[in-house]
């Protein structure tokens, strides 16, 4: 552990850029927690009288079409987002690391059906087969989340089979198995733990991903219904008025999708130095 | 020799077949997956009890799961992808009319960032630490987080409200001009062929920002992984000896490293493309551009299915096809390709 601190202050101290992504991080994990109490007005809140007002000290971010605070918009809209991309990689990550763990140690038939499944998923152009499922299954917020996890799916299940089959043939492995643990129990207790830190670097780098595909989706009309606040949909409603030169609608929460997603990538990319020194670049 | 090629890009072809059957049962099981009752919604809104009986009955809902499949696939090789219920005209005949504003587009993006992206990666890996590494590396930083919408409304922003250099975003042509006659569908190539130089300026013109967009979304990726390529390239055995027996620096970079770095940079491709296809529906929306991801959008909104299943499948047909032509492409190029099967 000690051993690791020290690991982890040097990776930090060599690259800003990582200790920048991770004061961000907080930063917006703090504004999706406590983001409903801080925004100085109410996000839904129209204002008839007050429309298109570009950025001022009353408002920061200047006001929409509507006269809702583009400001507590952008605010409130880190908790929708961050929450769709969270519980998006959540899900391909348990079913993920299910599928890819079983195909990497079992081998044989599971291997090639897992195998199967997520070059079949890879044949399509992701975004487009998440356009396909919500179209199918229904244009809601939990389908957004359903169609960006199966989109998913097949990283986490490729990086767990590699992983894991690195792994099968491990003494510690042979030693869980001549004290009498099953296979289950192996994956789930030797096996599983071990190749966690590469699966945090896939999730680190995927969760911008999913960020920008949540976002993708609402912007062409998917997904989050307005009035809520969501960055997308933010963004698309501005697309109206950037060429009449009301930019303050469009810029704030693009930036602001655009921050979030660098973040989780410059931080996945630390991670990654952190776990595997050798693979930096 | 030729012959071992030949069956080795025989075999390419083979293994692209699991990938279509796969799509194509995926794309039906989306087709199925509607919620409530599929034949209610192919029926239309105005349908009564007979005819939702009769669409049942036409798209074989009645039968198994595998009969089901099997009338699917037959329909679908017949060209029968359904009627478009928001403009009650095949699916096939709206994707192929839009197919070549979409094409248009995601190719000269993908040719500008190919442009840009593989000299500059080549100079960032011959020049490590230099300027151009480090804008390299910002612009692969920045590229891979940018959303693809919102780069195109800035650009828009920019360049045609506060520059005014470029014309309105809206679709392929200004209304002052008459699309040219149609012979390829790329208003570019049709207009040259017509003999129309201000038609041919004014759709290059429309063309700019939104291949731009997709451009500079390309970059990241194919820029990272030139430089990486390169870099692996020249610090080969064959380049150090290439080196020792005194070749000019030209030569050892274009016929030794670039030639053996430009392998992994086509692979690459194939992902970019996909990328790109995705991308392109954000981009057609920014600009209202006419193409089949405009289409999908529409299609969508109006809980269109068949037209939205459609595109999706046909979509995921031109990636594969793609990426069967990068595996063939590699197979004759690289002589090592295959040699270990």
């Amino acid at each position: 552990m000690q051993r690791y601190l020290r690991h982890f202050r040097y990776v930090m101290g060599e690259n800003p850029v990582t200790v920048f992504a991770f004061a961000l991080f907080t930063f917006i994990i703090f504004l999706a927690a406590f983001g409903p109490w801080i925004t100085p007005y109410d996000p839904v809140a129209t204002n008839a009288a007050n429309t298109l007002q570009p950025p001022s000290w009353e408002h920061l971010f200047g006001t929409d079409h509507l006269g809702r605070d583009v400001l507590s918009r952008v605010i409130a809209a880190t908790r929708l987002d961050l929450g769709i991309a969270i519980s998006a990689v959540a899900l391909s990550f348990f079913v993920g690391s299910a599928l890819g763990c079983s195909a990497g140690f079992w081998g044989g038939w599971t291997d090639r059906i897992v195998g199967r499944l997520s070059d079949t998923i890879m044949a399509f152009p992701l975004f487009v087969l998440a356009m396909g499922i919500v179209a199918a299954l229904g244009n809601t917020v939990e389908n957004i989340i359903y169609a960006t996890a199966i989109i998913n799916l097949p990283f986490y299940a490729r990086v767990a089979r590699a992983e894991t089959s690195v792994r099968r043939n491990a003494g510690y492995v042979y030693a869980a198995r001549l004290s009498g643990s099953g296979d289950v129990r192996i994956l789930a207790t030797q096996v599983f733990p071990n190749i966690l830190p590469p699966m945090m670097v896939q999730i680190s780098l995927n969760m911008g991903w999913a960020i920008l595909n949540a976002a993708g989706l609402s912007f062409i009309g998917l997904g989050v219904r307005p009035p809520d606040a969501e960055w997308g949909i933010m963004v698309a409603e501005g697309a109206n008025y950037i060429v009449s030169g009301e930019w303050w609608l469009t810029i704030f929460p693009g930036a602001a999708l655009k921050l979030a997603v660098s973040c989780f990538n410059l931080l996945g990319d630390g991670l990654r130095d952190l776990v595997d020194p050798l693979r930096r670049t | 020799m030729k012959t071992t090629k030949l069956i080795q890009v025989g075999r390419r072809l083979a293994q692209a077949l699991p990938s279509v059957f796969g799509v194509i049962v995926i794309s039906f099981v989306l087709t199925r997956a509607l919620p409530g009752d599929p034949a209610v919604y192919f029926a239309g809104d105005m349908a009564d009890k007979d005819s939702i009986e009769q669409v049942r009955r036409a798209l074989g809902l009645d039968r198994s799961w595998v009969e089901q499949f099997v009338i699917y696939v037959g329909n679908l090789a017949n060209g029968d992808w359904g009627m478009s219920l928001s403009t009650g005209r095949p699916v096939t005949e709206e994707l192929l009319n839009r197919l070549p504003a979409s094409l248009e587009l995601t190719l000269i993006g993908l040719g500008l960032a190919i442009a840009v992206a593989v000299p500059l990666g080549v100079m960032a890996a011959t020049r490590q630490n230099s300027w151009v590494d480090h804008l390299c590396r910002l612009l692969v930083t920045a590229g891979v987080s940018l959303p693809t919408f919102f780069t195109g409304l800035l650009l828009v922003y920019v360049f045609y409200y506060l520059l005014g250099w470029s014309p309105s975003p809206l679709g392929r042509l200004d209304i002052l001009y008459l699309p040219p006659p149609q012979v390829t569908g790329f208003y570019t190539i049709d207009s040259l062929f017509a003999g129309d130089r201000e038609t041919f300026i004014a759709s290059v013109v429309q063309l700019i920002l939104p291949a731009a967009t997709l451009a500079l979304f390309a970059l990241a990726p194919i820029a990272r992984m030139t430089r990486a390529a390169m870099l692996g390239a020249l610090a080969s055995d064959f380049v150090r000896t290439a080196r020792a027996n005194g070749l000019s620096r030209r030569v050892v970079l274009s016929t030794y490293a670039f030639r053996n770095a430009a392998l992994p940079v086509l692979t690459t491709l194939g992902m970019v493309f996909s990328f790109l296809l995705g991308a392109n529906v954000l981009v057609e929306r920014v600009f209202s551009w006419p193409g089949i991801g405009s289409f999908a959008i529409e299609a969508l909104v109006a809980s269109d299915y068949a037209a939205v299943q459609g595109f999706v499948l046909a979509m995921a047909l031109l990636f594969v096809c793609v990426n069967l032509a990068i595996d063939i492409i590699l197979t004759l190029t690289d002589p090592r390709v295959g040699l270990d099967d």
